[in-house]
């Protein structure tokens, strides 16, 4: 049987990361190599390095990053910030990257995600999406989707609305229609990261998830928001195949090790 | 007796590097080529491959790998296909409209039906398993069966001849996740990112005569 996913993603800022684990036996606590390969000791079923780096000098450092952790982890490895063309993410894949995970690129020019699919497969072509929910009457794209969100019995303000740049961006784009586009594109994966959530230690926004994940077939990466293990329970109950959480992990709060011996224990099936 | 000496063939693909640190780490002395003569002085061959098969099969032709590969394994040298690198052994492949494998094995590369029970890729971690009622595959040696591996694709192969099967993965039905036929053993999911497991059977088909 196919396992639910676990998977700790690190900040990283000109090859170093930003926000990470202060795991005790680190020589180096900000080398993202050495984090990589302790949460994969840990039992991490996939890491995340998601690149903030602002100058193309540091995004060309991410490259390097990739590469040494894929000679010494043999683990899979998911790299997303700053992919804007197919030679981007020719790099990070040749480095040893197995997937690639786009945003604003995405929105800017859709097309890129047909080309990166035909170039690459679907199953390396992750498309981040990151959502705000919006009052009914702030988007136009709505109508279907709200009747949509009514068949299914969720509330009648159950919209939400593409947000780029780090979730700065409003885009004038519905969640579910955006994620469906893409996915007829050849985006292989949504990563959907929940922006009123995020960094509230709430819980993932379950409405959002279970909405998207009944409306696309391929798989759905729950982000933002989780600040207890029941959390990442929710978030695959709800329908997500893969959760990603970053503080709960980072801050020593949880192992990872615990967080699936948690999901076990509440019957989801997990890698031990 | 020293390492045997691991050709990695180089057909464009995405994980050629991963493939060729975890083969280091299991104790191979490998090196990377598409010389038909460095492939024939080589002790064992590994095809690796990741991205999408056309652009796959296409390299592989235009590298004019597909006759030395054919005669390298008539020699009965030990080889292992990895994902693309075991669907490119096949008949035909559906993907964009249809593709020419190397017709090694008869069979089809089929795309999965997709589903919300059944979401398409199948990326993640699954459990292998030998087909009950025949010999397990000398390179499962200390893979039990239910362990877990890395699968990360939407396209998986049906063989013609289901005595090819050595391992199998139920995916919302059960599907060939590797092949064996004589000197060749070829798996979809990836070793090289299966960590302690996938290393394992690095290792025996490093060590295995």
């Amino acid at each position: 049987m196919l396992t639910r996913r676990v998977i700790p993603c690190l900040d990283v800022k000109d090859g170093r990361v930003v926000k990470g684990t202060n795991f005790v036996a680190l020589r180096d606590a900000g080398d993202p190599v050495e984090q990589a390969a302790a949460y994969n000791a840990a039992g991490a079923d996939e890491v995340c390095f998601l690149d903030i780096s602002a100058s193309p000098e540091g995004r060309s450092t991410l490259v390097d990053v990739v590469a040494r952790t894929a000679d010494q982890v043999f683990a899979p490895l998911t790299v997303g910030g700053g992919v804007r063309s197919v030679a981007d993410a020719d790099r990070l894949l040749v480095a040893g990257a197995d997937k690639i995970s786009l945003n604003t690129a995405a929105i800017r020019d859709p097309r890129l995600v047909a080309e990166l699919a035909d170039q690459f497969g679907s199953q390396a072509i992750v498309v981040a999406i990151d959502a705000r929910r919006v009052r009914r009457g702030d988007l136009a794209a709505e109508a279907a989707q709200l009747a949509e969100a009514r068949a299914r019995g969720l509330p009648p303000d159950a919209v939400w609305e593409v947000y780029s740049h780090g979730g700065r961006t409003p885009e004038g784009l519905e969640v579910i229609a955006w994620a469906r586009r893409v996915a007829e594109l050849g985006a292989g994966e949504i990563l959907l990261t929940s922006m009123d959530r995020d960094g509230t230690r709430s819980g993932y926004d379950l409405e959002l998830l279970a909405a998207l994940s009944a409306a696309v077939t391929v798989p759905v990466i729950a982000s933002g928001g989780v600040g207890q293990l029941e959390h990442l329970a929710e978030g695959l109950q709800a329908g997500a195949d893969a959760v990603l959480a970053a503080s709960i992990f980072h801050f020593g709060q949880h192992t990872i090790g615990e967080a699936k011996q948690y999901l076990a224990s509440r019957g989801i099936p997990v890698r031990l | 007796m020293s390492a045997p000496r691991i050709a990695i063939v180089d057909v464009c693909s995405g994980n050629l590097r991963s493939v060729e640190r975890a083969l280091a780490a299991a104790g191979a002395d490998t090196f990377v080529t598409r010389d038909a003569a460095e492939l024939r002085r080589a002790d064992k061959l590994v095809i690796p491959g990741q991205g999408a098969l056309g652009t796959f099969a296409r390299e592989l032709a235009a590298r004019g790998l597909e006759a030395p590969l054919r005669e390298e394994l008539a020699s009965g040298k030990p080889m292992l296909g990895i994902c693309l690198g075991m669907q490119v052994l096949f008949e035909h492949g559906e993907e964009h409209g249809g593709i020419q494998g190397l017709g090694l094995l008869g069979g089809d590369v089929v795309k999965f039906a997709a589903s919300a029970a059944r979401k398409v890729p199948h990326i993640g971690w699954n459990q292998i398993e030998a087909p009950a009622g025949r010999d397990r595959d000398p390179l499962l040696r200390d893979i039990p069966d239910g362990a877990h591996v890395y699968f990360v694709h939407s396209y998986y192969a049906v063989p013609t001849d289901p005595s090819v099967i050595a391992v199998e993965t139920d995916y919302g039905g059960r599907f060939c996740a590797a092949i064996r036929k004589d000197n060749l053993f070829a798996c979809q999911f990836h070793p090289e990112k299966s960590q302690h497991v996938g290393l394992q059977l690095l290792r025996n088909f490093v060590q295995q005569a």
